[in-house]
């Protein structure tokens, strides 16, 4: 403490303020430009970076400051979900803990279906992205790989589920992460989406969808998965301004079976930074939010206007 | 009424009728897209699909609606402009739906299903709205000198209109209203102009006491 204090008296003080505009500017500069912006992939909708700072790399959809990280990877560890909600996201395998067939609606850097395939080499895993160049940055900096198992479609989501349900595909599993910081595609809140989405979903299927827990939107969205599944698991955790919600077209199943299938899961998922016995007791299913919020339909979903 | 008073209340009514179906274009284009992205999806290419398809019918209307006008302009062939596309826009409320089905069952690929849907949905009724803009210019137009003016105060207009119901429509409508419901009150403004035109120029006009016209 002393030392510090001589130290700044003794320093002149313009001396002192040009030397922090400096030490400002130079902060300014790496985060604005690009010290470690590894690569910008050209889109159609918006270009993507991929950025790696003390050994974490991420995509980004946006270079202005501020920037959201669509997805991470920590290059020490690969297998380790950075974030929270990709984290919950796992929690959809204790409602159904054997899946077959996989449908994820947005690949991000493809760390979950990755994962999902590690884990489920015999399962079919299908996803859906509406940017290739997502799809091509997936590949050449996040390890994704495509195999027999692992497919992806570059398609809008409601366009692929609904063709799905015109021909009868089903699916186990069915990941909604489609939602960027910035902009929500407004026709896939929707009553009639989500109605799409049960109709290929199994009757033991699962639905996880990764959604926002802050803002209006969350009462109007929570009133709109009601509407279609009735009660769901509104999975938070404190740090994470995701919520995921989990839902099934039968009953869900009860705390004792959510426990029950973490148990074998624990060992499993523990590398992948995910702690699957906390899940359960934060599994709810009481509203927590206005319910007399409208429901969104393809009629009225002013969902960007409503998540300011 | 006289008729001097009678011409320029015409006038002024023309120029907001213009203002309003430039209002009106822009709100059912931005709506095209909250209608077309339940089958198609809201990838670039569906907003490219809606705005060629909007673009060419305008185009169209503007060079038909400049050929009509030359043989005999009546204000009543204007209120019709109007009128049509209002009846031509009730399919978008009543088989939007429907028509989206059959396209989406026909056509895999979602760049020409959109374009196709775009196509049925909408070309009609914006190719009447399109032709209302040549037309109302020859109706204000008197004197060859005034036509450059008067050209540019229906393109004023008529853009300031599609400005504002851009404007209104993606900031403020969808959130107070159903999609429907503001197809309708666009249904509902058209056949009001369309009205207007029509009760003013069928208004008797009185001679003006005092003053005698010579006509030869």
């Amino acid at each position: 403490m002393k030392t510090e204090k001589t130290l700044h008296r003794n320093i002149n003080p313009w001396r002192q303020g040009l030397l922090f505009s400096l030490l400002a500017l130079a902060s300014l500069f790496t985060g604005l430009v690009t010290a470690e912006t590894l690569h910008e992939e050209r889109s159609v909708y918006r270009n993507i970076f991929v950025t790696e700072v003390d050994g974490r790399r991420c995509l980004l959809f946006n270079a202005v400051r501020g920037e959201r990280n669509q997805t991470c990877m920590n290059m020490r560890n690969p297998k380790e979900f950075v974030f929270h909600y990709a984290r919950m996201t796992m929690a959809g395998l204790l409602v159904n803990p054997d899946p077959k067939n996989i449908l994820i609606a947005g690949l991000g850097g493809g760390t979950l279906p990755s994962a999902l395939h590690e884990l489920y080499p015999n399962a079919k895993i299908e996803i859906i992205e509406i940017d290739q160049a997502v799809v091509n940055v997936a590949k050449n900096f996040f390890n994704f790989q495509e195999s027999a198992n692992v497919e992806t479609h570059v398609v809008d989501a409601r366009v692929f589920i609904k063709r799905a349900g015109l021909t009868g595909r089903k699916f186990d599993f069915i990941v909604l992460d489609a939602f960027t910081g910035e902009y929500i595609p407004e026709h896939m809140l929707t009553q009639e989406f989500l109605e799409e989405v049960k109709q290929v979903l199994t009757p033991d299927g699962v639905l996880i969808s990764n959604t926002f827990s802050t803002s209006q939107l969350y009462a109007h969205e929570s009133e709109t998965y009601r509407a279609v599944f009735g009660d769901f698991f509104n999975l938070k955790m404190s740090g994470s301004g995701n919520r995921v919600i989990i839902a099934q077209q039968k009953e869900l199943p009860s705390l004792g079976t959510l426990k029950a299938n973490a148990q074998p899961l624990h060992e499993t998922l523990k590398p992948y930074g995910v702690e699957i016995l906390e899940f359960p007791g934060r599994m709810g299913t009481r509203p927590d939010w206005d319910q007399t919020k409208r429901v969104l339909t393809d009629q009225f979903s002013p969902a960007n206007l409503l998540g300011r | 009424m006289t008729e001097s008073s009678k011409n320029s209340l015409m006038q002024n009514v023309i120029v907001c009728a213009a203002f309003l179906n430039g209002f009106v274009i822009m709100t059912i284009e931005l709506l095209g897209g909250r209608v077309l992205s339940p089958y198609f999806g809201t990838s670039v290419y569906v907003w490219g699909s809606i705005i060629t398809i909007f673009m060419l019918s305008l185009s169209l209307g503007y060079l038909w609606g400049g050929r009509l006008s030359s043989r005999n302009p009546s204000h009543g062939m204007f209120a019709a402009f109007f009128g049509l596309s209002a009846l031509l826009s009730l399919p978008i409320i009543f088989f939007a739906e429907w028509t989206m089905t059959q396209v989406f069952l026909l056509v895999e690929d979602p760049r020409y299903g959109s374009l196709i849907a775009a196509t049925l949905l909408y070309f009609l009724p914006i190719c009447f709205m399109g032709m209302v803009s040549p037309y109302s210019i020859r109706l204000l137009v008197s004197s060859e000198e005034h036509s450059g003016r008067m050209a540019g105060l229906l393109y004023f207009v008529s853009t300031l209109g599609s400005a504002l119901g851009t404007l209104l429509t993606s900031f403020y409508f969808v959130l107070w209203f159903e999609i429907d419901t503001i197809m309708w009150g666009s249904v509902a403004v058209l056949l009001l102009c369309g009205a207007a035109i029509l009760i003013i120029h069928k208004l008797p006009v009185r001679e003006a006491t005092g003053v005698h016209r010579y006509e030869n």
